[in-house]
């Protein structure tokens, strides 16, 4: 495991607060399947920390020990201060936790669903009503608080469910994938949304299999595979660790991609990754020398370039270069 | 999406509110049943359709050759289709329970920092409502065809508390299936194996005299012909103490070997 910027060069002024999160060899196993494998993740307060991995890494069953669904078999671990196994009451005192999935009684309405729980937080009929509709407003689903959820789409479930997860201001949000299944704006929604708790002082933790997601939200970011973390660190240190002699090309006109693609190859002997969207190229270039030739065959062949960049590798990158296999990518994923 | 960027907004101003009181969290679990009825109505009508059909074939088609007379029969038979009626209807919250574990609402509330068991304290006022609910209505329609409760109204209020007694004791079996299967449809067609014969070969329809004698052998000792008799006795007053304790056995022997295994199940992850 490479622990990039160990918690010593951490700001002094968190030294002051427990940290939000501690871990410490967390172990959890479902019969024959190893979920967890001896994690080990401290999240200082007020910071937004990105748990990033395939499918089945151990993501969902990290956020569930934490959130004290499920008992860890073996390690230990403390949100904002209290032992999720010895006291589970207080841990989800101090928490929020929005699922993978909109957990949301479909059949009532948006604004009964946080009534119900602004009730079960212990408000009294009267504030539960108001801080409901206080949140609806907040989320813009003032509109369709009074119908069912059953008829909502899935970026207000989201932003509902969300909603329901702040009633009272947690110490630790967790976000379990907050984004997935969700298209571009709705998405970009969200990001915004977790931005601007983050900067109202809520730690966050969250999962995502979105490399880019945590790219954009996470000052930290954790990448774990098959229970076990395999590096952590900023997105930019998680660059830096892998080598930065990527050269990124952008064009002006995509309709050149292929060309321009096998004309980098040939210049640089390297495989050429196309970002999500299509709209980039990346490619190991080795040398500075070598990517300015690159790039003279490419103009040379008259294919204008937009844009162009000597730099860090995507974190898709970083993650083949960790596991040696290439994140795994959801239909409908990634979106800009 | 400008409020969406607007932090404070989203967070509380309010005071955290104390720890609100077991009952609290139970009565706003009872409110969440009730509004359940406000915006599904169409399961009243799944939970008296079939005790209705029951009613008026049994007692005009069958009711003449089974017992002399329709309105004989309507006298044996009403007190047993509220039986079968509460027995049938005990799936529903075993079915909610397993719609909100598959949708992981349950996870939230297990994340919630409230009294754990309060979520089943909603699914029984739930079922008091139903039971009663589709209780009324049929004894309503045997009213109307000519039933009468010897025992008057204390008959009847005496009957309905039993009736949600075994309601409550039948509920165990489905909220145990509940936890552990996680399509609804599932629940009540496993749920439905165990529970039809022990409703279908009892005394609620026919005098076990009538039967075979292995049959006989085994619908008297059926604890749903122990309910049965002990609700016609105490809608005609002829209920002995006896009588009702039998038609308790069940019930609380479900409760006593089931609510620690659902406490169980409900903890274990």
């Amino acid at each position: 495991m490479n622990d990039l910027n160990p918690m010593g060069t951490m700001p002094a002024a968190h030294d002051t607060l427990p940290l939000a999160i501690s871990v410490r060899g967390l172990a959890k196993r479902y019969g024959d399947v190893t979920a967890l494998d001896g994690i080990d993740l401290d999240v200082p307060r007020g910071m937004i920390f990105g748990i990033l991995g395939p499918n089945g890494a151990g993501k969902t069953t990290l956020i569930r020990l934490l959130a004290t669904l499920a008992r860890p078999d073996s390690g230990s671990a403390t949100v904002m201060g209290h032992d999720v196994v010895s006291d589970p009451q207080a841990v989800r005192g101090a928490i929020a936790l929005t699922g993978q999935f909109a957990s949301l009684d479909e059949d009532l309405t948006g604004r009964e669903n946080l009534v119900m729980l602004a009730r079960l937080w212990g408000f009294s009929g009267s504030l539960a009503k108001a801080r409901a509709d206080e949140l609806l407003a907040a989320f813009e689903l003032s509109d369709a608080a009074r119908k069912q959820v059953k008829s909502y789409s899935g970026g207000m479930r989201r932003r509902l469910d969300i909603a329901a997860s702040l009633i009272v201001t947690p110490g630790v949000l967790f976000l379990d994938e907050p984004t997935t299944g969700l298209d571009p704006k709705a998405r970009q929604g969200v990001w915004k949304m977790i931005r601007a708790l983050a900067q109202s002082g809520v730690t966050i933790l969250l999962t995502t299999q979105y490399l880019e997601e945590a790219d954009q939200l996470a000052a930290r970011i954790a990448v774990i595979d098959r229970g076990r973390k395999i590096a952590e660190g900023t997105s930019r240190e998680l660059k830096s660790a892998i080598g930065s002699g990527f050269l990124h090309v952008a064009l002006a006109d995509n309709g050149r991609l292929d060309e321009a693609e096998a004309i980098l190859e040939r210049t640089l002997g390297a495989t050429v990754q196309r970002s999500a969207e299509g709209a980039q190229l990346s490619v190991v270039a080795g040398s500075t020398r070598a990517a300015n030739e690159a790039l003279a065959a490419l103009i040379s062949a008259g294919i204008e370039l937009s844009d162009f960049s000597m730099g860090s590798p995507s974190l898709d990158e970083v993650f083949l270069a960790l596991t040696g296999q290439p994140m795994e990518e959801e239909t409908g994923g990634e979106a800009s | 999406m400008s409020s969406l960027e607007n932090g404070p907004a989203m967070l509380s101003n309010l005071a955290r509110p104390p720890r609100p009181s077991a009952i609290s969290n139970a009565l706003t679990f009872g409110w969440r049943a009730v509004l359940k009825f406000k915006h599904v109505p169409e399961q009243l009508f799944d939970l008296i359709m079939t005790p209705l059909m029951f009613t008026l074939l049994f007692t005009f088609v069958f009711g003449g050759a089974l017992a002399g007379s329709t309105s004989d029969y309507l006298q044996f038979f009403l007190p047993g289709i509220l039986v079968q009626t509460v027995v049938f209807n005990s799936v529903y919250s075993g079915m909610g329970l397993s719609t909100d574990l598959s949708k992981g609402l349950f996870e939230r509330f297990r994340s919630l920092p409230i009294w754990s068991l309060s979520p089943f304290a909603g699914l029984m006022v739930g079922d008091v409502l139903r039971h009663t609910i589709a209780g009324l209505i049929i004894l309503t329609v045997g009213l109307v065809l000519g039933y009468r409760p010897e025992a008057g109204i204390a008959g009847v209020v005496a009957s309905f508390v039993l009736l949600i007694a075994i309601g409550f004791g039948v509920g165990w079996i489905f909220i145990v299936l509940g936890l552990l299967i996680r399509t609804p449809m599932t629940v009540m067609t496993i749920g439905f194996t165990f529970i039809f014969p022990l409703v279908f070969a009892s005394n609620i329809m026919v005098r076990p005299e009538t039967m075979p004698g292995w049959l006989e052998a085994f619908v008297v000792r059926n604890p749903v012909s122990h309910m049965t008799t002990a609700l016609r006795g105490l809608m005609s007053g002829t209920a002995t103490g006896g009588e009702v304790v039998l038609a308790l056995v069940a019930p609380a022997l479900l409760t006593i070997v089931l609510s620690p295994l659902v406490l169980w199940l409900y903890r274990r992850s």
